[in-house]
């Protein structure tokens, strides 16, 4: 796609400007600064991304964390390929938490320069409360599943090719050769006609003397070496002999724990706290007091917990001390009485709403989800000599060296943050998201020793950013010809990403509308963020259509697809492998849901059962994505696997509730998760559309609840409207339906 | 005094008794291998293998274990050819792990479940191995058991 490419290198420039992008952005002075951030390497810089030594090694440096998704091998997988690197030569870092190393400008630049809008998940930090426009620029995010279409694409492919045109150069010089006879293969350049070859590592330093060029040329799928291929990630091996290092591992010297306890009604302040007890005991140090907590510092976590969970601590009462998720349900459907902001205004939806032949209305709701990362809530922090040093697993290594800065006055440069790698993220250590670090911070300032806070289970539950709890209502009208006329779609809340709640399906007149109903609890981006709740929501609705048009839920939603071929093609692909028609054992249904979210399109086929005590039996989930193309085609299943799984868990069981203005749940034993015995089997489908990338870490956890929801109805004929699905005995319909 | 084996090295702690052994480990003798998930034995990511059996080091206090042998994740290879276990082997062969944090105790779980069962089946499986994984590896998991029972997937 040569327009795109041109298009996408114009944006480069554009953006060239300020940031440090491997190649035509890459003025000399950030050039020299990037190198002196290296300081200690003697290797020459020849792009931001990529470092080539003497010995032939190339390093490729990955600006984003890695929290299972497999970006520390996916990026530099595309960096390697366009440089034809050999893999078994390539290391990978953690790129410094600097801002000449920050993405968030690459993903802005992307954004602008393509004339697409912001991701929405940049859009809601930009507006909220606590993250400047200014510190976007200054990000090394990552969430919205964009590590690979945007950092992937833009930096690591281009640094590549850019290296190796470089390297080309370089050799053309010193073989006296024109550069049109040179190959490049195995991190080597070879001149075939004299049988010459150069290493990478030998050219390195008079590459780096060439400018780099501003339009590098790109691989065309079929000449790539790495992408497409199934690489084991570079993670793993240390991932199975414990010695990958999470946040909460961090062991600094000298460090003491603090445990904490936060006020359970949000916003609520300390009132009064008894600490004679605590400091009588074993290893206690200090009593911390905070705004909105207290903290017990200790020689040993444990004992840091145990004089905490002694102590005597109570909260001042607030206004919120009465709030009930029935109270916020009763505020919801007040608000969606009133006034409405317009999401997507398309035809006259009253118009035919009042002219259809048969109209089908229908409420859902969704409840708050925590999102349970496996590792606690941690951050270590080290005030000393005027400096700080920050360990901990974050989405955004930049974004939490620029919180502790501004909350402890320090200029950023004298705060190093020690990436690690991340025990589950699912946007809950995304940089707008800081209640731990922000504590960690505080209880630390007060101390010249480092200090790790740890999060109980039970903290992290309590005090989450919640995917929102969110009531949907839906009208439909079919005109007499059994045409699918109008859509009318209103909920709770505005979208991230904003087309959250749009139809893909080619429904002529459209009023889709939202009202704002903020209630106290704090909320944040949870895995595939509204898609979560919309697409149980807009598939499980238009199941209900098919059903009221006595049509086959899949037929109906292929004949509402003509206009959209890569969406009918995924729907298709899931349909075909679950064998959609086929036979099924006695007792058990198919269910299908379909959503484009990220910039890949999903669709998935649910096999259902009741089990003997009226809960749902999952058995088996065909997941059919197009994400463009597969980087690492592993990656793509088991990003997969892992969004089903956690669609699942939220669909079977994700429930918190609101008593008295706080969170109920407290663990793994009322916020269950789903287990191995649970698990169902899952068949993953990809289609290679070459379309532009999309993303993996998030567009398969969406469709999964419809799809069950969907199967549901036919072996039951009930309707789900609500979730989560524990909450129901199902009892099979005597005869099901087809 | 706690007086413990982990492995294979004894161990003189002077902590006291109720403390649960995943802190002794974790913060008196700095083997972090071993996973802090909910602290009541609900997930399984702080299991360590106890004279043999599987077991929630987050709920043990060291004074339910005195003198037994504990082998957590940093010493299970030890006298393995090739530094790792045939179960590690497996889960890297399938590319088991995401974020990784629940996989110490998950194969300490298998490995357990493994010495003393060496051909489980799907059901024995399913009962032994009730640890969470929250990026959702079981499908791997399973097919990594499958691997080492010799049972096809
Ligand atoms: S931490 Fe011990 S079972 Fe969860
Ligand atoms: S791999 Fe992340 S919790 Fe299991």
């Amino acid at each position: 796609m040569p327009m795109n490419r041109r298009r996408f290198l114009l944006g480069t420039a554009i953006v060239g400007g300020g940031l440090l992008l491997g190649y035509a952005s890459t003025r000399p002075s950030k050039h020299q600064q990037a190198n002196a951030t290296l300081a200690g390497n003697a290797a020459p810089f020849l792009t931001t991304w990529l470092r080539i030594a003497p010995d032939n090694t190339v390093t490729v440096l990955v600006p984003h964390s890695e929290m299972g998704q497999g970006v520390l091998t996916a990026l530099p997988m595309m960096a390697a390929d366009e440089l034809d690197a050999d893999w078994n030569l390539v290391h990978v870092e953690q790129a410094p938490a600097t801002d000449l190393f920050a993405n968030g400008v690459l993903v802005k630049g992307f954004a602008t320069s393509l004339g697409v809008s912001i991701p929405g998940f940049l859009d809601g930090l930009a507006t909220s409360a606590t993250m400047k426009v200014a510190e976007i620029m200054n990000m090394q995010i990552t969430g919205g599943s964009s590590s690979v279409r945007f950092t992937g694409e833009q930096g690591m492919r281009v640094a590549g090719a850019a290296a190796r045109k470089m390297l080309l150069q370089a050799a053309a010089q010193q073989l006296e050769v024109p550069e049109s006879e040179l190959s490049t293969r195995l991190s080597h350049v070879h001149h075939e006609a004299s049988g010459r070859s150069l290493s990478y590592g030998e050219l390195a330093s008079a590459a780096a003397q060439f400018e780099p060029p501003a339009n590098p040329v790109l691989k065309r799928p079929e000449q790539y070496t790495l992408m497409g291929r199934p690489i084991p990630r570079i993670d793993i091996p240390a991932k199975v002999d414990g010695t990958a290092p999470f946040g909460i591992d961090a062991r600094p010297a000298g460090m003491l724990y603090a445990a904490v306890k936060t006020a359970p009604v949000f916003g609520s302040r300390l009132a009064s706290v008894d600490s004679a007890s605590a400091l009588q005991r074993r290893g206690v140090v200090r009593v911390v007091e905070l705004d909105d907590a207290v903290a017990v510092v200790a020689d040993n976590y444990w004992r840091a917990r145990q004089a905490l969970d002694a102590m005597a601590v109570s909260f001042d009462s607030t206004a919120n001390d009465a709030v009930t998720t029935q109270s916020i349900f009763a505020q919801y459907d007040q608000a969606l009485q009133g006034e409405l902001s317009e999401d997507v205004e398309k035809g006259d939806t009253p118009a035919a709403i009042s002219a259809a032949n048969s109209v089908v209305e229908a409420t859902y709701r969704v409840p708050y989800l925590a999102h349970a990362a496996m590792e606690p809530m941690n951050c270590t922090v080290h005030f000393h000599d005027g400096r700080c040093d920050v360990w901990t697993g974050t989405q955004d290594n930049l974004g939490i060296r620029g919180r502790v800065a501004s909350l402890s006055g320090l200029d950023e440069n004298a705060v190093t943050v020690h990436a690690h790698y991340l025990g589950g993220g699912f946007g809950r250590r995304l940089p707008n998201a800081t209640n731990t670090i922000d504590q960690a911070t505080r209880i630390a300032m007060q101390f010249d020793v480092p200090v790790k806070t740890v999060w109980s289970r039970e903290d992290d539950m309590q005090q989450d950013y919640y995917r929102p709890a969110v009531t949907s209502r839906f009208r439909a009208g079919f005109d007499a010809a059994g045409q699918l006329t109008a859509w009318e779609n209103h909920y709770i809340g505005k979208n991230e990403p904003a087309e959250a709640a749009h139809t893909p399906y080619s429904i002529p007149n459209q009023s889709i509308a939202y009202a704002d109903s903020p209630t106290h609890i704090p909320f944040g981006a949870w895995r595939s963020v509204a898609h979560s709740q919309h697409t149980f929501f807009l598939e499980s609705f238009v199941d209900e259509l098919a059903h009221h048009a006595g049509q086959n839920p899949y037929q109906f939603r292929l004949n509402l697809l003509a206009d959209k071929p890569r969406h009918a093609a995924v729907l298709k692909a899931a349909a075909e492998r679950a064998g959609w028609d086929g036979n099924l054992p006695a007792g058990r249904a198919r269910g299908i849901a379909l959503q484009e979210s990220f910039g890949s399109i999903v669709a998935q086929v649910a096999e259902v059962s009741i089990g003997e005590a009226g809960e749902v039996r999952v058995h088996r989930v065909t997941c059919a994505i197009d994400c463009g193309r597969a980087v690492n085609p592993d990656t793509v299943r088991s990003q997969a696997e892992s969004g089903v799984i956690f669609g699942l868990t939220a669909a079977l069981y994700g429930e918190i509730t609101i008593d008295k203005g706080a969170v109920v749940q407290r663990n793994f034993n009322d916020y269950e998760m789903l287990r191995l015995r649970e698990s169902p089997e899952i068949d993953v489908v990809t289609i290679e559309s070459g379309a532009a990338l999309g993303g993996l870490g998030e567009p398969a956890t969406p469709p999964i609840a419809a799809a069950v929801a969907n199967a549901l109805y036919i072996l039951t004929g009930q309707r789900v409207r609500e979730l989560p699905l524990k909450n129901y005995r199902f009892t099979a319909a005597p005869s099901e339906r087809a | 005094m706690a007086r413990f084996r982990v492995n294979g090295i004894a161990q003189e702690l002077d902590i006291e008794p109720q403390m649960p052994l995943l802190w002794a480990l974790r913060d008196e003798l700095g083997l972090t291998g071993t996973k802090f998930g909910c602290g009541i034995a609900a997930c399984g990511a702080c299991t360590v293998i106890v004279n043999g059996n599987p077991v929630r080091s987050c709920v043990t206090p060291v004074s339910a274990i005195e003198g037994a042998e504990i082998t957590t994740i940093e010493g299970l290879a030890v006298n393995a050819a090739g530094g790792l276990t045939p179960v590690q082997q497996a889960w890297i062969e399938h590319q088991v792990p995401q974020c990784g944090y629940c996989q110490s105790g998950m194969i300490m779980a298998v490995s357990a479940l493994l010495a003393t069962n060496p051909a489980p089946s799907d059901a024995e499986i399913d009962g032994a191995i009730t640890n969470v994984c929250r990026c959702g590896t079981y499908p791997r998991i399973r097919s990594a058991i499958r691997s080492l029972t010799g049972a096809t997937a």
